[in-house]
């Protein structure tokens, strides 16, 4: 009796799954055939990345008519994804993946430059600016910080200064120069930027001083104010290898990449994304209105777009 | 100053078991407690190793592992990340095995998502409603009634919150998910339980794919599967298998002998036994593993994201970057019902079937039920044909509700009170300094000082004494192969954290389960906060803690303790609740006051499921050194995260290695000997 009414569930089970199955190809046809130009963009986790990709979609699902999946996924997976094709394109590149970037872009060829951004990304040592008017000639020569190791001081750093360091996937060396310049301070990784953000606006709130890898473009520039340290001079490949580095950051032209494939068709789209091209101030009032004013990506693209129609204007192709 | 809070630690972790050889209740006039101490050769040898290692450490002030004894594992780990890269187009193993399963996990995944999508919203919720009011036995009785109105409240929920569309995607991978864990599981489970040797070779294998944190293997995956669906199906049946497999062999195990007896006098072949008597008799087993593969799968959501999976877990991570807390939340919330939604579905359809077990089914009601399901099927259909026809493609705008900003202004305000703004007790920030600097430091200080030596020796005698010497030889070998990692030093404070971590969680545990055990009202009140600590991704709370306590070590162990907690609390209050009555009614007839009933019969009685707490609590605390890592709890943690983010394999996969060689020392120090329950 028993064994019979598993029997029958079984069968129910499976009839369920058959139906699920040809209901879902069916689905399917239909999904992919209106589908062919859907465009996938790689999204890296920072607010700046979602500025880009929300105007990108808005303009080429509004103007070009294309359907646009922004994927959230960071850098060294976009590269990935970029190379297998399950993304088109990633529109704010730091550099941070050198080896990947060589991999894909020089030996296999599966993924091309999509020209700069226009957004120019610069990272560096920073301090509060409550802090350096205080101490303005830490801020000249980074090593005068020495002097003053003892303000950075907590917990977690004991008898040293501690040194905020970077999340994991971003393009650092600080570790290596506080090292190689003898440096009093601990650097202590941040476990991820959102971890990070927080707690220099923690900090910040709190008037404490502390030392921190930062960087620009970034929305929270407008609510905290920084003053970078003078770190020496960045020269071509000088931070290679990091174990040697004695210099601070390049000044980085954010780049754009893009699948091989999605390029060279040069559809309308390809077309869009190549042209793309916009300054630091236009990223970083669209990406203030997403994390400063708490906007939905889709409307502070909107606003930006309604307000700028002479700078994108130039991005859609001609026909 | 060091080195005695550690022993202190590693002493009451094993007391039980040695007190366990005078007898379970030790009464206070006991001869002479240094007579009693001197003839047990177990609790000597302790002393003596704690002294070689306090003695040692301040000796040699630096314990590190020696260079010598060290290989280089990082070499060989990039010449296979090389080799994927390069091969992974063109070498056969990719072409005619990992491909055919991406490929398999990627169009279940893509026929279910577009079979939901293609159903639209109102096709979901009916038929979602229907399906779970079947599951709990498709009539009026209460139990289907609640159900179908739990998955009703879980999908309208959903939408009202403004994430279907993230909800379906996620809906999708899950059942996907747990499909194939549930019969991967079920089917190692099955060769573990019928055979001893499988259950050898097996167990180990489990015990990895459990305390084994996914970061570390994410990596691998990518480079094998790409990135997307196939690599976080994959990622999330490795970590959600296990319990059920374990239940099912346990299960199986445990079958009545007499039943079996009786099968095969009437018999019954080894298959006929095993499918009309072993299976059944364990179904409750596999319903509770079932279960807990679920619990597990969600866990995954947010982890499955950051390889490109989307859904709730993309929704989660995105909204951290912005530090929208609120969003994150809702996103949470969203994984929460979800995981409600499934549970209580499977967990009706558990209770059915016992029902039908035990007291049969009419004709009538089971054509009914067979008819209902048809039913369901056929509305599957319909509503995939037209149902975007009806009511269009997306959660219509005008329903939905946002509160995420003032969920943010809400815990800004908390937060920034609780931290520092508490007159005289000066808030969390002081606190977590204070937890810093006068448990943390000084407890990593003592373990990087103790030499390795000293080390080993502990870790030997303790397991020496609460399990066999296997334990012993197990925890030696665990940590040699750190050492041989070159991964010493990062591990000690990975350990001096996982120590304090549990430390806290088994005082916060037993004192919350005590209190559960012993007052109705605050277990009522704890079980749904329980059940959302468990389910809410860890991911959620984590920016809350950074500005609790600040970005350090101390944020790390709060949210582990989060996490970890709720397990011990209620393993704690069930076995206090599940002492014999008889017990209790003999204490209270001999005039104990509730204190003594609690310390003298209760604690004593319930040192079983004590210990399983503990258990559970490492298992648990170890689970979190990753997501630790991402708030500033630094060393083997950050390893993994940077090993992932970084797409370095050399770095993130020994490091996992190292976490799974603390978590299986620190289970075998804290499991005696035949007492083995997991989950």
């Amino acid at each position: 009796m028993r064994m019979k009414r598993i029997g029958t569930i079984g069968v129910a089970g499976a009839g369920i799954l058959g139906v699920l199955a040809l209901t879902g190809c069916a689905a399917d046809t239909k999904a992919s055939g209106g589908g062919d130009d859907k465009v996938v963009l790689a999204e890296p986790s920072w607010v700046g990345a979602t500025a880009n990709a929300a105007v990108v979609k808005k303009l080429l699902e509004d103007e070009l008519d294309v359907k646009v999946e922004a994927k959230q996924m960071d850098e060294p997976v976009a590269f990935d994804a970029l190379n297998s094709g399950k993304a088109d394109a990633i529109l704010e590149d730091w550099h941070g993946v050198p080896k990947k970037e060589k991999l894909y872009v020089e030996k296999k060829k599966t993924v091309v430059s999509g020209g700069d951004l226009g957004v120019v990304g610069h990272i560096g040592w920073f301090v509060p600016k409550y802090w350096a008017d205080k101490h303005p000639d830490a801020v000249k020569d980074f090593k005068k910080l020495n002097k003053y190791y003892k303000d950075f001081r907590t917990s977690e750093s004991g008898k040293l200064g501690h040194f905020i360091g970077a999340a994991p996937s971003y393009s650092q060396h600080d570790k290596e120069l506080i090292k190689n310049f003898d440096m009093k301070f601990k650097h202590i990784p941040s476990g991820a930027e959102a971890a990070q953000l927080k707690e220099l606006k923690r900090l910040y709130d709190a008037k404490k001083p502390f030392l921190t890898y930062w960087w620009e473009p970034q929305w929270m520039n407008e609510k905290i104010d920084m003053v970078e340290v003078k770190l020496p001079k960045h020269t071509p490949g000088c931070e290679v290898p990091a174990s040697k580095a004695k210099c601070g950051y390049e000044t980085n032209q954010l780049e754009k990449f893009l699948n091989a494939d999605f390029a060279k068709s040069n559809s309308k789209a390809a077309q869009f994304i190549k042209n793309f091209h916009w300054s630091t101030e236009d990223q970083n009032e669209v990406a203030g209105m997403i994390a400063g004013e708490k906007m939905d990506p889709e409307d502070a693209a909107a606003k930006w777009i309604k307000e700028n129609k002479s700078k994108w204007e130039k991005w859609i192709p001609k026909k | 100053m060091s080195s005695p809070t550690l022993t202190k630690d590693e002493t009451t972790q094993s007391s039980p078991p040695s007190s366990g050889s005078s007898g379970p209740r030790t009464t206070p006039e006991a001869p002479s407690a240094l007579a009693r101490f001197a003839a047990n050769p177990k609790a000597l040898a302790l002393v003596v190793a704690a002294l070689v290692v306090i003695v040692s450490g301040l000796v040699s002030g630096d314990g590190t592992w020696p260079h010598s004894l060290t290989a280089d594992v990082k070499s060989p780990l990039n010449d296979l990340d090389n080799w994927l890269v390069d091969n992974r187009d063109t070498h056969w193993i990719f072409l005619y095995f990992l491909l055919h399963l991406s490929n398999t996990a990627q169009v279940c995944y893509d026929t279910l998502l577009s079979l939901l999508e293609s159903m639209s919203y109102v096709g979901v919720i009916v038929v979602g409603t229907l399906i779970a009011w079947a599951a709990g036995g498709a009539d009026l009785s209460r139990r289907a009634l609640r159900t179908g109105g739990t998955a009703l409240a879980v999908f309208v929920v959903c939408g009202v919150l403004d994430v279907w569309e993230p909800t379906m995607e996620t809906l999708a991978l899950m059942i996907v998910a747990v499909v194939f864990s549930a019969l991967l599981g079920g089917l190692l489970g099955l060769a573990s339980g019928l055979s001893d040797r499988c259950e050898k070779i097996l167990r180990p294998v489990f015990d990895t794919m459990q305390v084994m944190p996914a970061f570390a293997y994410l990596l691998p995956l990518i480079l094998m599967f790409d990135i997307g669906v196939p690599s976080a199906l994959i990622a999330t049946v490795i970590y959600a298998a296990p319990p059920m497999a374990r239940l099912t062999s346990l299960g199986l195990r445990q079958a009545d002998p007499t039943a079996l007896e009786a099968a095969t006098s009437l018999g019954a072949d080894a298959r006929q036994r095993l499918l009309t008597a072993r299976l059944p008799l364990a179904r409750k087993q596999m319903m509770l593993g079932l279960n807990q593969t679920i619990m597990m799968c969600l866990s995954m959501v947010v982890l499955a994201s950051l390889i490109g999976a989307g859904g709730l877990g993309s929704e989660v991570y995105e909204a951290l970057g912005a530090l929208k807390i609120g969003d994150a939340l809702v996103a949470g919330i969203a994984v929460v019902l979800l995981a409600v939604l499934l549970d209580r579905t499977t967990a009706a359809a558990g209770e059915r079937l016992d029902d039908v077990a035990t007291s049969g089914i009419s004709r009538t009601v089971e054509r009914l039920r067979l008819a209902v399901w048809g039913g369901i099927v056929v509305l599957i259909g319909v509503f995939a044909a037209v149902g975007t026809a009806i009511a269009g493609n997306e959660w219509p705008e005008g329903w939905v509700v946002d509160f995420s900003n003032s969920v943010d202004t809400a815990v800004d305000w908390f937060t920034d009170h609780l931290g520092s703004g508490i007159p005289v007790l000066g808030g969390t920030i002081t606190w977590a300094q204070g937890f810093t600097e006068y448990v943390l430091n000084p407890l990593r200080d003592g373990l990087l000082a103790t030499p390795w030596w000293g080390l080993a020796l502990l870790v030997a005698v303790i397991g020496w004494i609460v399990g066999t010497w296997r334990a012993a030889l197990t925890g030696v070998i665990c940590l040699a192969l750190i050492g041989w990692m070159r991964l010493w030093d990062v591990a000690m404070d990975t350990l001096s954290q996982v120590l304090a971590g549990l430390f806290l969680t088994i005082i916060v545990g037993v004192l919350v389960g005590i209190l559960c055990a012993r007052v109705q009202r605050v277990d009522r009140i704890m079980r749904p906060v329980l059940d959302t600590m468990q389910t809410m991704p860890q991911f959620v709370y984590l920016i809350p803690v950074i500005a609790l306590v600040g970005q350090n070590r101390t944020g790390g162990i709060l949210a582990a303790v989060i996490y970890a907690a709720p397990a011990v609390i209620r393993i704690t209050a069930q076995g206090l609740r599940t002492v014999d009555p008889a017990a209790m009614e003999a204490s209270t007839s001999l005039g104990a006051t509730g204190k003594q009933q609690l310390f003298g019969v209760q604690l004593p009685l319930a040192r079983k499921s004590m210990l399983v707490a503990l258990n559970q609590g490492v298992v648990l605390v170890l689970s979190m050194v990753v997501i630790a890592g991402l708030i500033g709890g630094g060393a083997l943690g950050y390893m993994v995260v940077q090993g992932l983010s970084k797409g370095d394999l050399s770095q993130g996969f020994p490091a996992g290695i190292a976490i799974v060689c603390l978590g299986i020392m620190l289970d075998r120090l804290s499991q005696p000997v035949g007492k083995r329950v997991r989950d």
